[in-house]
């Protein structure tokens, strides 16, 4: 009886809630930045003013850890529960827009014009999402180390050659001052591989898979420019420039304590850079003869294609694409506005700003992974490829099997749509 | 037919019941979709449909090629030799990619290679790093099994006394089994650590320098052993309780009567607890045979398979297909071949540790 009488109180409860907001839906949002506060804060604040600023949507934001986003999403897929918007990783997009999870966004083409074209996540000539800031690597070092060893410094019109940064290595290893000549941070594995080392490839002349078909790896990640790739690799190895195998806390310290004398880095340590040393410069990628390259594409949002609201939830987002929003998140968390306008408002990328670089590296060299739903498999046998080279496997081979791996995978999927 | 089984035994059934449900949902059906997936190209995720595509995968895992070459020689016909006297072979990918003359052997690689002679024999396999994975993993068993199983009865007869405060030694050995395998994975990433780590340090300070660091978890060479006698260490605890609990089952009068006769400790040993703990033994042994297969987190957590697939296990590559790569099927089949594997072993330690009559 008593349980009875619960029952009944609750669903009156219910009830009368769900009519005082009568005028209102609801729309839910999968976020991945659970554990770090500001970040939630500026979230939530985004939110709230929101559900201020009209009435017909609430939005409610639940937040996960990022190690376990993609996971949730792909279980929250598989069990029919998406959330009407969710943020996704740049390079995963066209997984989930091709899987059936996302649908394009409805927002207004104007309004991002200006955005930096790694923010833009674009699959099958539709815009699925879009990110309100984006991330770029630079090649740290400080000013008194190249003074020290006698080096040019580069710039973003003319940066290093392939030579000369191994030149640079060369002499960093033989003053003796460091551990390391160059700090790659293999000690994070996962997508920071194809994240940062793929642009080396890229800038050699090879590819993950070829970007003109999408259907294969053959010829682009073993041809000729690829294995000139790998040997480069796998010689910073051998010759003891860097370590295959990095204690985490060098990847965190390592550079800011002097143990290495460059840093192949993100803008998102950057600060911390700072803090150590005030003679830090971000240099741009290496030249190895198809222009400097780096990679583009963070966090992004996105509606999900179960929403049954996509206008609510398209507006929550066109909500978001506001300078203020971008610039709060760039100097909560340092990452890199999206637009020029919002760079003006920022501590670090205004003009002159400490990481103002960061703004020109990305306008400049930032090149997408590729953009096909099959990148998932890819970036993870190039992993493992670039890994085991690392360790000293045999450098044609190592790239051979990747391939084929690729290949099997994209005839698996019946070549993922293309 | 009625059995004793079957008949008047409700309250049997009632009380396995829950139990029984829920292994049958969460674990016998998930295994026979198993199954069912290991035979279809089920992806995790695709808009496309599931095809059912016969023995493909497993011929996938499973195909092996031999493949025969003969040295490089000149045109002379004499064998090409390098300076140091090494003998030269064409490249393995020309027979492996694109050659029509080998149709049989397109995709494989180089597995493992042995010399005849002159010719070189090379075994290809068409997923060389599944079959690394094989390999591993019953070299693992091989080893943790015996060692594990030995280490735990030399525990368990340690604290198998009447001393005072033999509790905190239980206690200590136990304690490793009670933290979670990621937590104390984690923790011996540190100890193995090629620079700073506990172990190099030690080893350092007890030679007076003279051992050089290594890196265990990075190098080719130390990384299986590394895992192993991590392994072997955080479980060891909990098969010594078993082996204390075979201990204690066996009647002191028996040992009394062997004092009496006047018995060494050895053959104390050797005729009154081994043949007390033997179905203990038999229980050990499987368990830990099990366990052993299903070698996931420690590489998980530690390795990742590397340095080159030096570390690849059953489980992992499963996972690593099912989840990482979205390729259920592939990973569905590698758990079907590890189910075939790990009943025939078990099978056959049932009957090598039979009863003879």
């Amino acid at each position: 009886m008593k349980s009875l009488r619960l029952l009944a109180t609750s669903i009156a409860i219910t009830t009368a809630m769900s009519s005082a907001a009568f005028a209102q839906t609801t729309l839910t949002m999968w976020y991945h930045g659970a554990g770090n506060e500001v970040e939630s804060s500026i979230v939530n604040q985004i939110i709230s003013d929101f559900n201020a600023s009209q009435s017909d949507w609430v939005v409610e934001m639940q937040s996960f850890p990022q190690a376990a986003y993609n996971d949730s999403v792909v279980a929250g897929a598989l069990a029919g529960n998406l959330p009407d918007i969710l943020d996704v990783d740049g390079p995963v997009m066209p997984n989930w827009a091709w899987s059936g999870y996302m649908q394009p966004l409805q927002i207004d083409e104007a309004k991002i014009a200006n955005y930096l074209p790694g923010t833009k996540g674009v699959w099958n000539g539709e815009l699925y999402s879009i990110g309100l800031w984006d991330a770029a690597i630079s090649l740290v070092t400080r000013q008194s180390y190249l003074d020290e060893l006698g080096l040019r410094t580069p710039t973003l019109a003319e940066p290093w050659t392939g030579e000369e940064f191994m030149d640079a290595l060369a002499k960093a290893k033989a003053s003796g001052n460091f551990d390391y000549a160059l700090d790659l941070g293999t000690a994070w594995t996962g997508e920071w591989y194809p994240y940062a080392f793929s642009p080396f490839l890229q800038s050699f002349g090879g590819d993950i898979i070829d970007r003109s078909t999408y259907t294969s790896a053959e010829g682009v990640l073993n041809g000729d420019a690829a294995v000139a790739f790998g040997n480069w690799w796998q010689g910073l190895f051998e010759d003891g420039y860097a370590q295959a195998t990095q204690d985490p806390a060098d990847r965190d310290n390592g550079f800011n304590s002097g143990k290495y004398a460059f840093s192949w880095n993100g803008n998102w340590a950057a600060l911390g850079t700072l803090d150590a040393y005030d003679d830090v410069l971000f240099l741009p990628a290496p030249d190895f003869g198809n222009g400097s390259k780096i990679g583009a594409a963070s966090w992004q949002f996105g509606v999900s294609a179960a929403s049954e609201h996509p206008e609510g939830a398209s507006a929550f987002i066109e909500f978001a694409l506001q300078d203020k929003y971008l610039a709060e998140f760039s100097n909560g968390i340092g990452l890199i506005p999206a637009t020029a306008s919002a760079a003006a408002m920022t501590e670090n990328y205004k003009e002159g700003g400490p990481l103002a670089v960061f703004f020109d590296l990305s306008e400049a060299q930032a090149l997408v992974r590729p953009v096909t739903p099959g990148y998932v498999v890819a970036a993870k046998v190039f992993e493992k490829a670039l890994a085991d080279i690392a360790n000293g496997a045999d450098v044609q081979d190592a790239l051979d099997s990747a391939v084929d791996e690729i290949d099997a995978d994209v005839a698996k999927n019946d070549n993922y749509g293309f | 037919m009625a059995s004793k089984f079957t008949r008047s035994n409700s309250t049997g059934w009632l009380m396995a019941g829950p139990a029984a449900v829920l292994m049958g949902l969460f674990i016998v059906l998930p295994f026979l979709f198993a199954i069912g997936l290991s035979f279809t190209n089920q992806r995790l995720i695709s808009p496309n449909p599931t095809q059912f595509v016969g023995l493909s995968n497993y011929s996938q895992l499973l195909g092996v090629g031999l493949l025969t070459l003969e040295p490089e020689r000149n045109e002379a016909g004499d064998v090409v030799r390098a300076e140091d006297g090494a003998v030269s072979y064409p490249a393995l990918r020309g027979y492996t990619r694109n050659n029509p003359d080998y149709p049989q052997l397109d995709g494989m690689r180089e597995w493992f290679s042995f010399s005849l002679g002159e010719s070189r024999t090379y075994v290809l396999a068409r997923d060389v790093v599944f079959a690394k994975a094989v390999v591993n993993t019953i070299i693992f068993v091989l080893v943790v099994a015996p060692v594990q199983g030995g280490l735990a009865l030399v525990l368990a007869l340690l604290i198998n006394q009447k001393l005072r405060g033999i509790n905190v030694f239980r206690a200590i050995y136990f304690m490793p089994v009670v933290v979670s395998i990621v937590v104390v994975s984690l923790l011996w990433r540190f100890i193995y650590d090629g620079q700073s780590g506990l172990l190099n340090n030690l080893l350092s300070a007890l030679t007076f320098g003279a051992f050089p660091r290594i890196d265990w978890l990075g190098n080719p060479s130390t990384a299986l052993g590394a895992i192993i006698a991590m392994s072997i260490w955080q479980a060891v605890g909990f098969h010594m309780v078993i082996w204390l609990s075979g201990l204690q089952t066996i009647s002191p009068s028996l040992y009394e009567a062997a004092a009496i006769e006047g018995a060494s400790k050895w053959q104390t040993f050797r005729y009154v607890t081994w043949p007390g703990l033997r179905n203990t033994a038999v229980l050990v042994l499987i368990v830990i045979t099990m366990q052993a297969f299903a070698l996931f987190a420690q590489i998980d957590v530690m390795t990742s398979g590397g340095p080159l697939d030096s570390t690849q296990t059953i489980v992992f590559q499963a996972v690593e297909r099912g989840y990482g790569k979205q390729d259920i099927s592939g990973g569905s089949t590698i758990s079907v071949i590890l189910f075939v594997f790990v009943l025939a072993i078990s099978l056959l330690q049932r009957w090598l540790t039979r009863e003879k009559k």
